[in-house]
């Protein structure tokens, strides 16, 4: 087919002609597959090349800090004189008039934020005193008080914001983007996923960097910051790289021979695996030797630190990868969820991760890196401006912790395409509900996909006899984030 | 207004196109992003498909009653004719017909139909709709719609398939001759209406690797391939796939799926999952009840409500083991109630899934407008697992029970005796111990203190530390509310040393006094010397049943109306006499009038001899699930199912001697084209092994695979930093031939999974599974090179080809070949592997010191460069994709 062809069936008004003759138009139909990426993409060892998107793009890469469990917005973020004066008081009815449930109505009471804030950067945003290296970055940072979500459950919550739907098996944004762009490392994979946690407990898991429906080269792929990077990166003892070489070359000759027999096309997919295979075994042990990095930055990123060793490895491994053409680095942090011992817990998990998520924005702006990568911090909800009702007020303040909010919460944004030094969006007087600016987490796919130069309503892929997207039917860019 | 915005940019392959900004300039306001649903892409039957949407969703204001806007959509002529717009339908471009449009909302200055949202049609309907009008938009002669109203409060009703099972005619084909059963003639009619003919039958090889796999997921042995292949009476096939439905590795393929279904493992969950060491001994009875082909019906009724049989044997009791497989949170501040309102819910969506194929849970907080079970329907089907509970029994295995009775006698005296110093003092102490927990238990907020003991009791009993039983959660709180007296012997013991364990706060000095700790250790020691009975984790209804209650939003602290045991109001009810527990609703499941689990058991089965079932969202036939894509084949064969005494083994003999399944799966390209999801079933599928499978036919091929059936799990070899994960670290690499059991037996750790599992696609351990993914990834390819699991495998592979085989390098690769896939090579294959074998040879003599790290070390020689490039040869095979696929 001829890119004029293909130009003319991206018309959806010539589609709907052009397949008016009936059934079984399957190169049509093929096209719609892939009609919302760039090209055509004509065995699956290309899926990962490099494209080009259809929107003037103002970033290449994205690192989403996802923030698993929901932290505490009222804690970090949001300073709340009203809610403080409130404290342990009955929170007014009419807050609670669309929470739809008569036990909280009854029995919600303010929790006050044990925390201070202080105003950061030229532009005064405000962190608490839990945060104060992420509050140095205040000036590229755009910070939106009025996210929401629908749900307030962890794991429709973690694949709402990770995947754009409360169901499991489908793609993760991460797999979205590299099907739309492919990637840019001809060593490495295009969608990275690494992992740490606080200790208590495990939030995350692989539903959440699933391809979902995506072809499998589209899945996240988990990098261990500690030992070896990759399971089975090395070959075993005596396997030299000529013989290992000599092997898969047999190997992909054999393959090869079997798929002329057979016409299977995933022999295919798997010949491109073993090839991306085998030049990640080079590409990855260099990948995580940071023996070359400045000792400045390893201070910066806190690798010498027992507290913030793990968190910061795998910050400074993002912006290692983004550096040789990763496109979508994943970090997930577990987990905020802190029903009780809030005070506590919320210290363990910024001492863990405040110092090394600065230093990558500081370290990706200072190499010129910052413009065209979107940095994301956040989780899949906040928290309750009141006790979590199950413990009551009156409870020993360390030991008191919030529950699940999904109405009004914040996330924070860097980098390319995203107007610093900003603070979109607020809630109501005592943090119960965004009120102004409210952003759906469709909204926030919608706008980091533009920000990709992705239109979010053209990124599909056809499946099970639909069109599917990242921000399923609704979703819409939200111009005030931009540059 | 068009803009394109064009560039090229040099790509391995292919030519790359950017483009910006299109819209589309045929003088309508449209969103160019808009995308209308492309038009199905099967023959639509306008009685089925179109009709009732037309019915549903148009008849109200343009039909008989009303004709709004002039148009009327009720019979042919008054539907062509159109309304005061204009044409509705162009028969043969949908693109160009009105309704599409008006129906899809493209023109943003149209109202969009129908007008109230929640009667819109869905993406498919839409989808339907133009198919139809593409294909000509056929209105069968005659034919007058009459309205009908979609009603709003069951919109499932008339969901297919709630519908009640009826054995389908079988169709009618031409060719007779492809014809081996009935499912054939399905599948064939349909082909022929598509006119495109089914594929040749795989060769006798591929076969006999196929329905090895399929049904005892190892591969065939050279021998049996030849026997096979040699066998030239007409039945040879049908004599092989009998031997293997006889085989007792029959019971262990099969287990796989069931054990996706209610989320097998062997611990825990949450943060510090703890093992479970009796888990397998349900894994063991479904293994043996599939090898015994126990009917499915029975197979229902034991495994949701065995305890509930008269006179339940502890077979039948084992096989409720099923709804022991959910998470356990024995982490101290967890909430009792919370965690066993979550096993409930967790058991619930478990037979859902499995029995029903609804993904009930969706409703757990609240109502879903398309969803065929309300929240109320699913507090009311959580209800009959509401009370049941926890409990492990003894079940010994043989030889157990009479060691044990020998040595009883001695061990009650000696008991006694040791006991007998502190008896009163023990005794006082106990109960002022009980009276305080049960205090703090009906007075949460009292004593925190005393209250947290209480929890304990609830979450760590017989399930903690490296002594753990893997006991039923919160049976220690049901023991300690038992009356001394109506304790069993067992229980009183336990209770003791649980008390003598955690009880010291009653009274700490007379603790220390009474050398109480000292009485526990020798007490342990005793134990220790008394033949174990081992136990098995079952369920049994609590004394007092509980009232369920709907809870508001989904939690459980907000208790809204109490609901009575029920089943889904879209199925065929129980009967009203029937009491409502257990018993009751699995005898409804497989009852005749209940359509579901036929349906969905004998998808499940298809699904798993062609890689995808004829409803493809095996998980979900409700109204958001696929529609089947041979609807009568699926309701025949469920029929077919129930009829034939609920026998799986007959249903997988049916489909596997079909010429369906026996067909060859090589990719036509006239099929790619028409149809690349190979939904119509004109070929077989080549189907990438499951994770556990791809250890097996490695380990079987090399001949390092342990056959033994059945028992506890193992722990295979597997990366430090993997096993660590744990909470524990328990991975103790099991000795000698148990590191080469099936991947079956791997023990689970749902926090910390085997790695090579996860790598290929096993999945999640806390939800049921009703189909795994097939991923191609990198890290399967480092996996099968550099694992050493896999390359020890490829060194024993080598020392048996070099032991089993004594000729040429030529036979040598032949045998290898056949062994690995069960074929000989083809030419251009054999003399490819050869020139590898002299390359690495030569390879070797640049690189000595590699030899003896290489050699098999099964070989006594460990210098000769010889076997240790046969190593390299066979790492080769068992990296092939034929070699982890089947074809």
């Amino acid at each position: 087919m001829t890119p004029q062809q293909f130009l003319l069936i991206q018309q959806r008004r010539c589609f709907l002609q052009q397949s008016a003759c009936g059934l079984g138009v399957v190169a049509l139909s093929e096209l719609l597959n892939l009609g919302g990426r760039t090209v055509v993409a004509s065995t699956s060892s290309d899926s990962l090349q490099p494209r080009a998107p259809n929107l003037p793009a103002r970033a290449k890469n994205v690192i989403f800090l996802f923030m698993a469990g929901g932290p505490s917005q009222l804690d970090l973020f949001v300073p709340n004189p009203a809610l403080n004066k409130l404290r342990d008081q009955a929170v007014p009815e009419s807050y609670l008039a669309t929470l739809n449930d008569a036990l909280i109505k009854g029995s919600a009471r303010a929790m006050a934020s044990p925390r201070t804030f202080g105003k950061f950067g030229d532009c005064g945003m405000e962190f608490s005193d839990f945060l104060p290296h992420l509050g140095s970055c205040a000036d590229e940072l755009c910070m939106i008080r009025s996210m929401f979500t629908s749900t307030s459950n962890h794991d429709p919550g973690q694949l709402l914001m990770n995947c754009g739907t409360t169901l499991f098996g489908h793609p993760s944004m991460g797999s979205w983007v590299t099907y739309g762009l492919g990637s840019e490392s001809q060593n490495l994979p295009g969608f990275v996923v690494l992992l740490s946690n606080s200790g208590k407990g495990v939030d995350a898991g692989a539903a959440l960097w699933s391809n979902g429906f995506l072809p499998s080269d589209y899945h996240g792929v988990t990098f261990r910051s500690q030992g070896d990077p990759i399971l089975h990166l090395s070959n075993p003892q005596g396997v030299s790289a000529a013989t290992q070489r000599a092997r898969l070359g047999a190997l992909a000759d054999l393959n090869r021979l079997h798929q002329q027999d057979t016409g299977d096309a995933e022999i295919a997919s798997r010949i491109a695996a073993y090839e991306l295979a085998y030049r990640m075994q080079t590409a990855a042990p260099e990948l995580v030797d940071f023996s070359r990095e400045s000792s400045a930055t390893l201070e910066a990123y806190g690798i010498q630190r027992e507290t913030t060793r793990w968190f910061g490895s795998n910050c400074l491994l993002a912006r290692r990868m983004i550096e040789r053409g990763v496109r979508f680095v994943q970090l997930y942090h577990s987990t905020w969820d802190d029903h009780t011992d809030l005070n506590k817990n919320l210290q363990t998990n910024t001492a863990m991760t405040d110092p090394p998520a600065a230093a990558l924005i500081k370290d990706l702006k200072r190499r010129g890196l910052l413009d065209e990568t979107l940095v994301i911090w956040g989780g899949e909800f906040g928290r309750t401006p009141m006790y979590e009702v199950r413990r009551g007020p009156g409870m020993d303040p360390e030991k008191a912790g919030r529950d699940h909010h999904p109405f009004g919460f914040t996330v924070l944004l860097a980098g390319g395409g995203i107007r610093g030094g900003q603070i979109v969006g607020q809630t109501d007087e005592l943090g119960f509900h965004a009120v102004e600016d409210r952003i759906h987490v469709h909204d926030l796919h919608a706008t980091l996909l533009h920000c990709l130069g992705m239109d979010h309503k053209r990124l599909t892929f056809r499946h099970q006899g639909r069109d599917f997207r990242l921000t399923d039917v609704s979703g819409k860019v939200v111009e005030k984030l931009l540059a | 207004m068009q803009s394109l915005i064009l560039g090229t940019r040099g790509l391995v392959v292919g030519l790359s196109v950017t483009l910006a900004g299109m819209s589309a300039t045929d003088g309508r306001a449209m969103d160019p992003s808009d995308s209308v649903s492309p038009a199905a892409e099967s023959d639509v039957d306008f009685a089925k498909q179109i009709a009732p949407l037309l019915q549903s969703r148009c008849l109200g204001c343009h039909g008989p009653q009303k004709a709004k806007s002039g148009l009327r959509l009720d019979s042919v002529q008054s539907a062509m004719q159109g309304g005061f717009s204009g044409e509705a339908i162009k028969p043969g471009n949908s693109g160009d017909s009105r309704l599409v449009h008006v129906v899809a909302g493209t023109d943003e200055d149209e109202i969009v139909m129908p007008p109230e949202p929640n009667t819109r049609l869905t993406k498919e309907e839409i989808g339907l709709l133009r198919a139809w009008i593409d294909q000509g938009a056929r209105w069968p002669k005659g034919l007058v719609l009459t309205l009908k109203q979609r009603t709003a409060s069951r919109p499932a009703d008339d969901h297919w398939s709630f519908q009640p099972l009826r054995r389908s005619a079988i169709p009618a084909v031409q060719q007779q001759t492809w014809v081996r059963n009935p499912i054939d003639r399905f599948v064939f009619a349909r082909l022929e209406a598509e006119r495109l003919n089914p594929a040749p039958e795989a060769s006798h090889a591929t076969l006999i690797r196929r329905v090895s796999l399929d049904l005892i997921g190892l591969p065939p042995s050279p021998a049996e391939v030849a026997d096979f292949v040699s066998d030239s009476r007409s039945d040879a096939y049908e004599r092989l796939v009998d031997r293997l439905l006889a085989s007792p590795h029959y019971g262990e393929k099969w287990a796989g799926p069931w054990l996706d279904l209610c989320h097998y493992a062997d611990t825990d969950g949450y943060l510090t999952d703890q093992a479970r060491p009796v888990a397998w001994r349900y894994r063991h009875w479904l293994i043996t009840a599939l090898n015994q082909d126990l009917p499915f019906d029975r197979f229902t009724v034991q495994q949701l409500a065995g305890d509930l049989l008269p006179d339940a044997t502890v077979e039948q009791r084992m096989a409720t083991g099923f709804l022991r497989n959910t998470l356990s949170n024995r982490e101290g501040g967890a909430d009792l109630e919370e965690f066993r309102v979550e096993q409930v819910v967790d058991r619930t969506q478990m037979v859902g899934t499995a029995w029903l194929g609804l993904t009930v849970g969706c409703a757990r907080c609240h109502d879903h407008k398309y969803d065929p079970v309300s929240q109320q329907e699913f507090y009311q089907l959580y209800a009959y697992f509401d009370s049941a509970d926890e409990v492990n029994i003894d079940a010994p295995l043989p030889g157990e029970w009479e060691a044990h009775q020998a040595k009883l006698p001695e061990y009650q005296q000696r008991r006694t005796e040791l006991l007998r110093p502190v008896q009163s003092e023990l005794a006082e102490l106990q109960a002022r111990w009980e009276q305080k927990l049960l205090h703090a238990a009906a007075h949460p907020s009292q004593d925190a203190t005393w209250y947290r003991k209480w929890e304990l009791l609830g979450l760590t009993w017989g399930g903690w530390g490296p002594d753990s039983r893997g006991e039923g959660q919160l049976e220690g709180t049901q023991i300690i509310r038992l009356d001394p007296s109506e304790r069993t012997q067992d229980q009183q013991d336990r209770l003791l040393e649980y008390f003598l364990g955690n009880g010291g706060l009653v009274d700490p000095q007379r603790f220390l006094d009474l050398e109480l700790e000292e009485l526990l250790n020798q007490l342990r020691k005793l134990n220790a010397q008394l033949p174990t009975l081992t136990r098995a984790p079952v369920m049994r209804d609590t004394p007092i049943p509980r009232t369920a209650f709907v809870h508001v939003r989904g939690d459980f602290r907000r208790p809204g109306p109490p609901v009575e045991p029920r089943t889904p109001a879209c199925l065929p009810p129980l009967p009203d006499a029937v009491r409502g527990d257990r018993l009751a609703l699995a005898q409804w499941l497989v009852s005749v009038k209940n359509p579901l689990p036929a349906r969905v058991t004998v998808n499940r089965f298809w699904q798993e001899f062609f890689g995808r079932g004829l409803v493809v969202t095996s998980d979900n036939f409700g109204t958001q699930g696929e529609q089947p894509t041979h609807p009568e084949l699926l309701d025949w064969l469920a029929v077919e199912f129930r009829e034939g005494g609920w026998s799986m083994k007959a249903v997988h003999r049916l489909i596997v001697t079909s010429a369906t399944y026996r067909q060859s799966s090589r990719v036509r390209p006239e099929l790619l084209e028409r149809d690349p999801n190979n939904r119509l079933l004109a070929r077989q599928a080549s189907l990438r092994l499951s994770a556990g499978q791809v250890r097996d036919v490695s380990l079987a091929v090399s001949g390092l695979l342990n056959r033994k059936i059945g028992g506890p799990s193992v722990f295979p070899p597997q990366p430090d930093s993997v096993a660590k994960e744990g909470f524990e670290n328990r991975w103790q690499v099991s000795a000698g031939s148990d590191r080469y059991r099936r991947g079956l037996y791997t023990f689970l750790q749902r926090l910390s999974p085997f790695a090579q599992s996860v790598t290929f696609d096993a999945p999640s351990l806390s939800r049921s599974c009703t189909r795994r993914e097939r991923s191609n990834t990198p890290l399967q390819a480092l996996t099968l090179l550099n694992d050493p699991v896999f390359f020890e495998a490829a060194q024993a592979f080598a020392a048996r080809i070099l032991r089993e085989q004594p000729g040429d390098a030529d036979e040598r690769i032949d045998y290898a070949f056949e062994l690995a896939l069960s074929r000989p090579p083809r030419a251009g294959e054999k003399q490819r592997l050869s020139s590898y074998y002299k390359e690495q040879l030569a390879l070797f003599s640049e690189e000595p010191s590699a030899v003896p790290l290489l050699s098999p070390p099964q070989l006594a020689d460990g210098n000769a460069a010889e076997p240790a490039a046969w190593t390299c040869v066979c790492s080769v095979l068992l990296n092939l994709h034929e070699f982890i696929t089947r074809e």
